[in-house]
């Protein structure tokens, strides 16, 4: 499954990367949403995959019963999903703001505005 | 804004989705669950309150400001870490009382318990404040 | 007691201002009484001192070896008394100068801190504690230098002192650094004892150079000399005491400190001595041909620092004899001096040697403590000024011909200047000047009374004093122990001679003043070659650079910026991977179809979602792509993710929606060139991602500390879900930090939309 996760990773950033180039400020959100998304899912897959053994003690037991997946990853990710919502909370709103004040979605057009 | 077959599962989904996500709250430290997704179902209700009736009827229901939440959570989670001073111990070393309460048998209260509540509490707040602010009608 | 004394000046400081407004003529006198009682404690300490060197601790970074640790022996007792005994006057004399100006608070508070802060500086027994201290006497003195802010000439001249020292004091931070690894010990105490070891370390050459570039740029030797004269920019009082006792000595102080330590060898001697004596002959020079009272003494200060580090590199016993009775001297004569030039400008409002005369009808006090400094500073008995240059010129008699040259000719051309200074605005015919001119205050006049009055008192009288503490401050230079007398007379020898040619050479000189100045102005043709023209060179390059990498790299422009960032991982990444990694490795995993499925569907609506034209179709995409990422962490054993992903998932294409519906739709504006370009770039970043994973998942880099976390979930956290226990107990102090994130971008979102209603 790695290759293939690698590839998809790959692509997540590719297609990221690209709406993040575009001038419009929509095309910037979504792309930055999708790149944060193929960052937790990168740390994810880096740290090892393991099908079916989630980082839970069996009730009774001290430890794990034989292997069990790396929590250490899930908990970054974990928080960095919750993160990422409000950036991006923050990041929609002050772009919505951009556009209410200059009345453009032009990114280059932006910049000519604060110079 | 939303129509009469929305209100009605709203009414029923709310309360419903508040007790899910006390019993993922509570669970948390055990089973998959804890604050951030239990903060997230509550939120997840509110927000489709929201949407069923209208931002003044969210507020009504929710009594509070949704800006006190992030910060009873946020002194909740500090005051987690204070306990452990008293024992002589780093700030934020967990403690774990437990004692017998008569109609409930034996009861553990736990300050990353405590913690667990304050980042609820904050996740709430968070996207209630957010969803709240950017569906006000006067936006 | 020793700290709280050295200190005190840091915690009385602040008080200024307050006290200035609540006192306004008493406060400079209130405020005087700290130094004073400092200076007195310091001289309750000298008996000690004499008998050898006293250390007092206080831990601080014990981890790292460094401590607040304070050194007292003669030479630092002999810096510690000349700057509180001075600093006294100074805060006396400053209340008359700016006498009923608001700044006058202002100016307490920066005596005090620098004050403090040289203290500390010569104090200091570790070596980190030391540059702290210098460095922080680098910053008081700026905002000292720069103390008339208004004008930009102050604040260039300020900005000036500033790099030109505190660059310097970068590079004795890395000499310190290598003399206390060489040495095993950061205790100034412990160096002196290994001076052995230290001269015949590897690295002694690079040590000794970096300690010298701070030594030199602190005491404005040759190359860096200019930044001194445009010094002058500050109010008088703070020229008086950075230029006289303090600020400058400090590099001198260091030298001297550190002699035993690294002194004698050739490359010291010959580095001291040379570059000593070029700038005792520049600053010479350069006074005589300076017409503004400030900036001749700035001039002579500079010829003095270098006189002082002449005899420093030389080394002898003579030689640091002499050094520590002209730095005694200097202090003494050249304070009063600024002093005086203090009172001239204050009464008259001019500072023009050329325009000023007669002073003496109406400014007699004044007159004569400029007299009796000016004599001093030329070295005319029987005043203090020519014991000391007495003991120079028998030193440089003693070490060679172009030495006993090079101090003849300035201390011939420092008679002249003090001439200049002290005598020929006082005498001839009174001169209309911009104020009618006034004896100054009282307060004004205290120090440089007891100044120029100290060098006549010291030179007729043996003070005993003075030389227990010169004693007690050459045994510590020296590094063993020694007696000096302040002895005036030494007999009809060619030292007199020497000293009589000269003084003579210097009454001429003033005697053919305009003429003499003339003349040398030929040397002004040098001036293309001042390192003052480096500097500035420097300081233009350095503006263009930030000018031009602003203009390339911050433009404004959010597609410029990403570009930066992808291409710089694509050549740090990409370069590390195809050096270090170059063949793609092995993959042998296992895929099932319905994880391909989800793969699939991810990556389709990654490329939707990159090429459509419909923003709600973008959102739906991003969404789908978020769902299928969830269905991962749920396969792959993470369930409370799998939980939160599509939770927020669902959150996050609500809030785009609630807000987006307002925005306009895309609209293509980049040209096909553009798109295809982009394209091109993001597939590459997306290509080396991919490389790094594939890597990153075969590669076994090193145990995780994932272990502890899953072997003490359940025993120490009584938590059975591993993910939740680090979360909210092993690192709950990150949640904190994480969970207080989220809560401003809550109040930020918030604030955004309500100002906003606020203003309409």
């Amino acid at each position: 499954m790695e290759p293939l996760l690698a590839l998809v990773i790959g692509g997540l950033y590719a297609a990221a990367l690209f709406m993040m180039l575009r001038r419009s400020i929509v095309k910037l959100v979504i792309g930055l949403m999708l790149l944060s998304n193929a960052a937790n899912l990168l740390i994810f897959t880096a740290a090892g995959l393991t099908r079916g053994v989630p980082p839970l003690v069996p009730e009774g037991l001290t430890r794990p019963d034989g292997l069990s997946a790396d929590p250490l990853p899930q908990a970054l990710v974990l928080t960095a999903i919750v993160i990422s919502f409000g950036v991006l909370a923050f990041a929609v709103v002050l772009i919505h703001r951009a556009y209410e004040a200059v009345g453009t979605d032009d990114l280059r057009r932006l910049r000519d505005t604060d110079t | 804004m939303g129509s009469m077959i929305l209100r009605t599962a709203a009414g029923f989904l709310l309360p419903l989705l508040l007790l899910f996500s006390l019993f993922l709250m509570l669970r948390g430290h055990d089973e998959p669950g804890g604050g951030f997704i239990a903060g997230l179902v509550a939120a997840g209700g509110f927000a489709f309150y929201t949407f069923a009736f209208d931002t003044r009827h969210t507020r009504r229901l929710l009594r509070v400001d949704t800006r006190s939440l992030l910060g009873v959570g946020l002194v909740m989670a500090v005051l987690s870490g204070v306990p452990a001073a008293f024992f002589g111990q780093p700030f934020f070393a967990s403690q774990w009382f437990r004692f017998t309460l008569p109609p409930f048998g034996e009861v553990t209260v736990s300050t990353p318990l405590l913690f667990d509540i304050g980042v609820y509490l904050v996740v709430v707040g968070v996207i209630t404040t957010i969803v709240l602010t950017l569906a006000d009608p006067e936006h | 007691m020793l700290a709280f004394a050295i200190l005190s000046a840091f915690a009385v400081a602040p008080l200024a201002p307050w006290l200035h407004r609540r006192a306004p003529a008493a406060s400079s006198w209130l405020l005087a009484l700290l130094p004073l009682m400092v200076t007195g404690y310091f001289l309750t300490l000298l008996p000690a001192a004499a008998d050898g060197a006293v250390v007092v601790r206080y831990p601080w970074v014990p981890g790292l070896g460094i401590e607040l640790s304070f050194l007292v022996d003669g030479l630092s007792l002999l810096f510690a008394l000349l700057i509180s005994a001075i600093g006294a006057f100074i805060l006396i004399y400053s209340g008359g100068y700016l006498a009923g100006q608001p700044a006058l608070g202002r100016l307490q508070l920066l005596l005090l801190l620098f004050m403090g802060s040289m203290l500390g500086l010569v104090m200091a027994d570790n070596l980190v504690t030391l540059f702290v201290f210098w460095e922080l006497t680098s910053i008081t003195s700026y905002l000292l230098i720069g103390f008339d802010h208004e004008k930009g000439e102050n604040r260039r001249a300020a900005l000036q002192g500033l790099l030109v020292t505190a660059g310097g004091g970068l590079a004795l931070l890395a000499g310190l650094v290598l003399m206390g690894m060489a040495g095993g010990s950061y205790s100034l105490s412990v160096l002196l004892g290994e001076g052995e070891a230290l001269r015949a370390h590897a690295l002694y050459l690079p040590m000794l150079l970096l300690i010298l570039v701070g030594a030199f740029t602190k005491s404005a030797q040759v190359p860096f000399h200019f930044w001194l004269p445009n010094a002058m920019a500050a109010p008088t009082p703070v020229s008086a005491y950075l230029h006289s006792a303090t600020m400058v000595k400090a590099g001198v102080y260091l030298l001297a400190r550190l002699s035993p330590a690294l002194g004698e060898t050739p490359e010291w001697t010959a580095l001291l001595t040379f570059v000593g004596g070029l700038t005792a002959l520049t600053g010479a020079v350069l006074a005589v041909r300076a017409t503004d009272l400030k900036r001749i003494l700035a001039y002579s200060t500079v010829m003095s620092l270098g006189t002082l580090v002449l005899l420093i590199g030389i080394g002898s016993e003579t030689a640091l004899a002499a050094a520590l009775l002209f730095l005694l001297a200097h202090s003494l004569y050249k304070g009063a001096l600024f002093l005086v030039a203090g009172i001239v400008d204050h009464q008259t409002g001019s500072r023009d040697v050329t325009g000023l005369r007669g002073l003496r009808w109406t400014m007699p006090l004044t007159a004569l403590f400029a007299g009796l400094a000016a004599l001093s500073l030329a070295g005319v008995p029987p005043l203090f000024g020519f014991a000391a240059k007495e003991m120079v010129l028998e030193t440089a008699l003693g070490t060679g011909l172009t030495v006993t040259l090079t101090v003849v000719i300035s201390a011939a051309l420092t008679v002249v200047a003090a001439g200049l200074v002290g005598v020929r605005p006082f005498i001839g015919e009174p001169s209309p000047t911009p104020k009618a001119p006034r004896e100054g205050p009282w307060g004004m006049l205290l120090g440089p009374a007891v100044l120029a009055g100290g060098g006549l008192l010291i030179g007729l009288l043996p003070v005993p004093l003075i030389d227990a503490l010169l004693g007690a401050a050459l045994s510590a230079v020296q590094g063993r122990p020694a007696v000096l007398t302040t002895a005036l007379w030494h007999g009809i020898n060619p030292t007199l001679a020497l000293s009589a040619a000269a003084l003579l050479a210097g009454i001429a000189g003033y005697r053919y003043w305009n003429p003499l100045r003339r003349s040398l102005g030929a040397l002004d043709r040098l001036a293309a070659l001042a390192p003052e023209r480096f500097y500035e060179r420097a300081m233009d390059g350095l503006v263009w650079l930030a000018d031009r990498q602003t203009r390339l790299l911050q433009n404004g422009d959010l597609h410029r910026y990403i570009l930066t960032v992808i291409f710089t991982l694509l050549v740090l990444v990409g370069y590390t991977l195809a050096t270090r990694h170059p063949l793609m490795p092995e993959i042998s995993a296992q895929l099932l179809f319905h994880e391909a499925v989800i793969g699939a569907v991810i990556l389709i609506a990654a490329v939707f979602a990159a090429t459509t034209r419909s923003a709600l179709g973008a959102v739906a995409a991003l969404g789908a792509a978020g769902f299928g990422i969830a269905l991962i962490y749920v396969l792959f054993s993470a369930p409370d993710l799998g939980m939160t992903q599509v939770l927020v998932e669902t959150l996050t294409v609500v809030l785009l929606v609630l807000v987006l519906y307002r925005l306009p739709g895309f609209t293509r504006i980049s040209s096909r060139a553009r798109l295809l370009a982009d394209a091109g770039v993001s597939a590459l970043a997306g290509a080396t991602i991919t490389w790094l994973l594939l890597l990153a998942v075969e590669v076994e880099w090193s145990p995780t500390i994932s272990g502890f976390f899953v072997d003490n979930s359940q025993s120490l956290a009584h938590g059975r879900n591993i993910v939740n226990v680090i979360l909210v107990d092993f690192r709950a102090l990150d949640t904190l930090g994480e969970i207080t994130v989220l809560a401003l971008a809550a109040l930020g979102v918030y604030a955004m939309v309500r100002l906003r209603g606020k203003e309409r």
